[in-house]
């Protein structure tokens, strides 16, 4: 044990800034100290930001407390709540507190934050007037909400907006008044200003902007507010929310150096240097605080000069701005506007969809952006900015995103996978991706609740919890479902979920389905059907009926519905080989029926379109006649399998990529996937046959075949990811099969193997398909098995009967 | 006095599916919802006119195969955020068989197609529908 004596800490504030403090020392040095903590508010230590939340209604007051009494109890912190500091006394090194308690220190730690500035207003201390700063205030909100008051609130800030939507949430009629022309002005451009207030405006509230108030009016107690233009604007409640200014009055008293703020240097020690500050009441280099980020900075480097250790020195970092209003998306960092002529602007808007950004560069970099209705580059933006990356290359593109601005074309949205491990996930709390990532691998981390925990990423303001949740799939492999990702309207359950119950319950009907997870309506809806009746179909091969009623039109007609409702045909040609008898039908075919289009595919297949829907069995039945079945073009399963010529031919080819190529369409065709499914075989690396841009591609080298999964030439284009080089053909067959089936049961409806490989990961796909060979060969079973079920040709089966009500009118009638 | 046209019988329609019956006035679509109640409109969305009959029937409303927009079995209503309405047909049910009774020509109106004059001012917005992922689609 270590004898030298602790020293004495004594932590005036109880709040967000002092505690972080305390909680990096503890990390440190948890024996140098004995740690005493003075609270004002009777409460443990909570989350100040989230105090607009509990206001939303969107949490309770427990759910916003960071440190449980307990906390202080285990970590032996002596705690005093609801009795603060009133005086310090730095030569004997004490302070006193309002019980009359005298505690003596070795450091002092100052974190009395802020009080609310407020307005020189008559009226001020009448009943009904509120300041919006801490949870006691908020109950005085609440009650009055409760009792369907009306309420006004002073100050159209971050926290003046907040607090009137928390007021709106809980259904009382709120009116802003605000000083300045537009709203949220120090974060806001004019523009973006104006886009919140037609938002917040269409969402109930109502706006005074320009706004000088004059009076709080009423006797006994607040009636309404009265503007300096005469205006009155009639309230029960007011609520005073125009800004904060640093709490200095102990500091002062003491003769610690004070200006707007306590006065601290970069290694966070005030003019005495037996004293420290953090938080909203100091002033570093001319600056206050009011952000979080820059708080957690300031813990970091206190406690590490408290814990002795010199090297640690404050610098503000770039900071950003979100606001917490659901469903209102505003980013903001740096600069609103060019100020100079060497400032330049980039915009782009879209008043249709209320987006607005705007990024504003300086020799080509960028030093401040402004966002609003689409926020998703955010953090993006940022990064730019704090790297000072010099964005000259990216600047056509920048304005619309990394996804267009990335060369790479890897997905869309945030890509966590290509994500660098120095990118600052949680702006709030300064958190890395790598942080997070090795976090969860130290720890074995399994849930959004545990990552917070131990990382602090995502437990302040809570924008960045989707990032953060999909780092900890990417990093775990494990599918983590956000609470509110839900399946469709009919049930808050995800895809995720429903699938695993599917398979617990042993649920093999959808309206078992239905009835065990408590869905909403009786027979589902267009997005849920088609999806449950995909998945009990992959569940229960051969045993659960398909449902063609749930299936969309082109998989009910096994045809492809066009803009005219008539419908194409594609025969199967198995791996894009033809022959001319096939040739000669298929012309047949065509004059017989008067077809209007016929079409060569990309995926090498011939396209007969403009059939009407009465006429399709027939033009199945002459297809059949030659030999030829259905080609699936219209299904969420097998489509086709493109081919080169490869060493039957081709003087370059080093395998049969051909026969390969009809080998795998004739173990894979029939079978129904969460989304298409196309593959191509191409005979050498020279790679004809496109396969890099498939959902499965093969490229014969010398030594064998490389198989290459997860590409997708469509909307959003994305190379293959390489999965396995093997020698023999069989094997091929054993490792597609495998990753098909795995894609059919982990893949959600509608996901193709792009988004799919992405959300999951490649480590993932690898360790599923080649790592784990048994599991490999049963996946391969399972197919094998599945496919013993679906390998009949449905237009053979509608040619003899089946389902004929499908293509015949019910009456005609005069 | 509506004239009431025997059709056909309910087990002739699938449920939650739809069957059609070309008239004079056009091709009309008669569902089936889960609850066996029968329902009728002109089988043209009043988006870009596709077929309704081959959507995807669910409670009461049809999603159109074309481009998803969502069809009111009972009005012919489009659900917000689309607008435009297709005409719907008297449908009834008696002991298992199914009548429908056309509604009268508007006047200046002859033999046609589907949609007539008092819709046209719902007719196609160029508005398109956002509220759905699932898309018809080719090869």
């Amino acid at each position: 044990m270590n004898a030298v004596p602790r020293q004495k800490l004594v932590v005036v504030g109880n709040g967000m800034a002092g505690m972080r403090t305390v909680e990096e020392l503890l990390a440190l040095a948890p024996a140098r100290f004995e740690i005493t903590v003075f609270g004002a508010e009777p409460h443990p230590n909570y989350n100040r930001i989230m105090l607009s939340s509990v206001l939303a209604g969107e949490k309770a007051v427990d759910d916003i407390v960071i440190n449980p009494r307990a906390w202080y109890a285990d970590n032996g912190v002596t705690l005093h709540t609801g009795d603060p500091v009133l005086a310090i006394d730095p030569a004997a090194k004490t302070v006193t507190a309002a019980s009359g308690l005298v505690v003596p220190y070795d450091r002092l730690l100052l974190s009395t934050g802020s009080k609310l500035l407020m307005p020189p207003l008559p009226g001020l201390d009448l009943p009904g007037v509120v300041a919006f700063r801490d949870i006691a205030d908020v109950e005085k909100m609440l009650a009055a909400a409760e009792a369907g008051q009306r309420a006004v609130v002073i100050g159209g800030g971050l926290l003046g907006l907040e607090a009137a939507w928390g007021l709106r949430r809980r259904g009382m009629p709120v009116a802003v008044v605000h000083l300045m022309p537009t709203l949220m002005e120090r974060q806001l451009d004019v523009e973006a200003g104006h886009l919140l207030q037609k938002d917040l405006t269409e969402r109930g509230l109502h706006f005074f902007t320009g706004a000088q108030s004059e009076e709080i009016m009423g006797s006994d107690r607040a009636e309404g507010l009265k503007l300096a233009d005469g205006r009155e604007v009639p309230a029960d409640l007011v609520v005073v929310a125009i800004g904060i200014r640093p709490n200095v009055d102990l500091a002062k008293a003491a003769g610690l150096e004070v200006n707007r703020g306590i006065v601290v240097g970069d290694d966070m020690r005030s003019s005495d240097p037996s004293i420290y500050g953090v938080g909203e009441c100091v002033e570093h280099r001319g600056q206050v605080f009011g952000l979080v980020a820059p708080l957690w900075e300031q813990a970091k480097v206190c406690a590490s000069r408290l814990a002795g250790r010199d090297e640690a020195h404050y610098e503000t970092p770039p900071l950003s701005t979100r606001l917490k209003i659901t469903g209102i998306d505003v980013f903001s960092a740096g600069q609103l506007t060019a100020v100079d002529e060497g400032d330049e602007e980039l915009v782009y808007r879209d008043s249709a969809r209320g987006i607005y950004k705007k990024l504003v560069l300086r020799e080509d970099k960028v030093v401040g952006a402004v966002m609003y209705g689409d926020v998703a580059d955010g953090a993006w933006y940022f990064q730019l900015m704090r790297e000072k990356a010099d964005i000259a290359a990216l600047r056509d593109r920048m304005i619309f995103g990394q996804a267009y601005a990335d060369t790479t074309c890897k997905g869309k949205g945030t890509d966590v996978a290509a994500m660098a491990d120095s990118t600052q996930v949680c702006g709030c709390n300064g958190v890395s991706k790598g942080a997070i990532v090795a976090a969860i691998k130290a720890k074995g981390l399994t849930s959004l609740e545990e990552v917070k925990a131990h990382t602090k990423a995502g437990s302040s303001c809570g924008q960045c919890s989707s990032v953060v949740l999909a780092i900890l799939s990417h990093t775990t492999g494990e599918v983590v479902e956000a609470k509110a990702a839900g399946l469709c309207g009919c049930t808050d359950l995800g895809h995720d979920e429903v699938r695993r119950v599917i398979l617990t319950q042993q649920l093999k009907t959808m309206d078992a389905v239905r009835t065990a997870l408590g869905w909403r309506t009786a027979d589902g809806c267009v997005k849920c059907r088609p999806a449950l009746n995909y998945y009990l179909l992959c569940a229960w091969p051969g045993e659960y009926v398909d449902d063609g009623q749930s299936r969309f039109i082109n998989e009910r007609a096994h045809a492809n519905i066009q803009k005219d409702g008539t419908y194409s045909v594609v025969p199967r040609m198995w791996g894009g080989v033809t022959t001319a008898a096939e040739l000669r039908a298929i012309a047949d075919v065509a004059d017989k029926f008067q077809i209007p289009t016929v079409k060569v595919t990309g995926g090498q297949r011939i396209d007969l379109l403009g059939v009407r829907k009465d006429q399709l069995p027939a033009v199945w039945a002459d297809l059949n006649k030659a030999g030829m079945v259905s080609g699936h073009a219209y299904a969420k399963g097998l489509r086709t399998v493109k081919t080169c010529v490869g060493t039957e031919w081709c003087r370059f080819g080093t395998q049969d990529s051909t026969g390969l190529g009809i080998k795998l369409e004739r173990l894979m065709w029939g079978t129904w996937t969460p989304h298409k499914f196309k593959l191509a075989v191409s005979g050498c690396p020279r790679n004809c046959a496109e396969a890099t841009i498939k959902d499965l591609g093969v490229i014969c080298v010398e030594a064998g075949y490389d198989i290459v999964v997860g590409g997708n030439g469509g909307i959003e284009l994305r190379g293959t990811d390489h999965l396995v080089r093997v020698a023999r053909e069989e094997e091929v067959l054993e490792y597609a099969g495998a990753f098909l089936q795995i894609y059919r049961e982990e893949a959600r409806y509608l996901e193709r193997t792009a988004p799919w490989v992405e959300r999951v990961g490649m480590d993932h796909v690898k360790q599923r398909v080649v790592e784990d060979a048994a599991g490999r060969r049963a996946a391969f079973a399972r197919f094998i098995h599945s496919q013993t079920y679906v390998q009949t040709d449905p237009w053979a089966e509608r040619v003899r009967g089946m389902e004929a009500h499908e293509f015949k009118s019910l009456a005609e009638v005069e | 006095m509506p004239e009431w046209i025997k059709v056909g019988t309910l087990s002739d329609i699938p449920r939650l599916g739809a069957r059609t019956v070309d008239t004079h006035q056009g091709q009309v679509a008669v569902f089936r919802t889960n609850e066996d109640e029968v329902f009728a409109l002109f089988n043209k969305c009043p988006h870009k006119g596709g077929p309704l009959s081959e959507g995807i029937v669910s409670g009461k409303v049809v999603v159109c195969p074309l481009h998803n927009w969502t069809i009111d079995l009972v009005s012919g209503e489009a659900t917000a955020p689309d607008e435009g309405c297709t005409r719907p047909v008297a449908a009834r049910l008696v002991e298992g068989e199914i009548y429908l009774s056309l509604p009268p020509l508007p006047e200046g109106e002859g033999r046609g197609e589907g949609e007539l004059s008092g819709h046209r001012n719902h007719l196609p917005l160029t508005r398109p529908s956002a509220t759905l992922s699932l898309k018809g689609e080719g090869i």
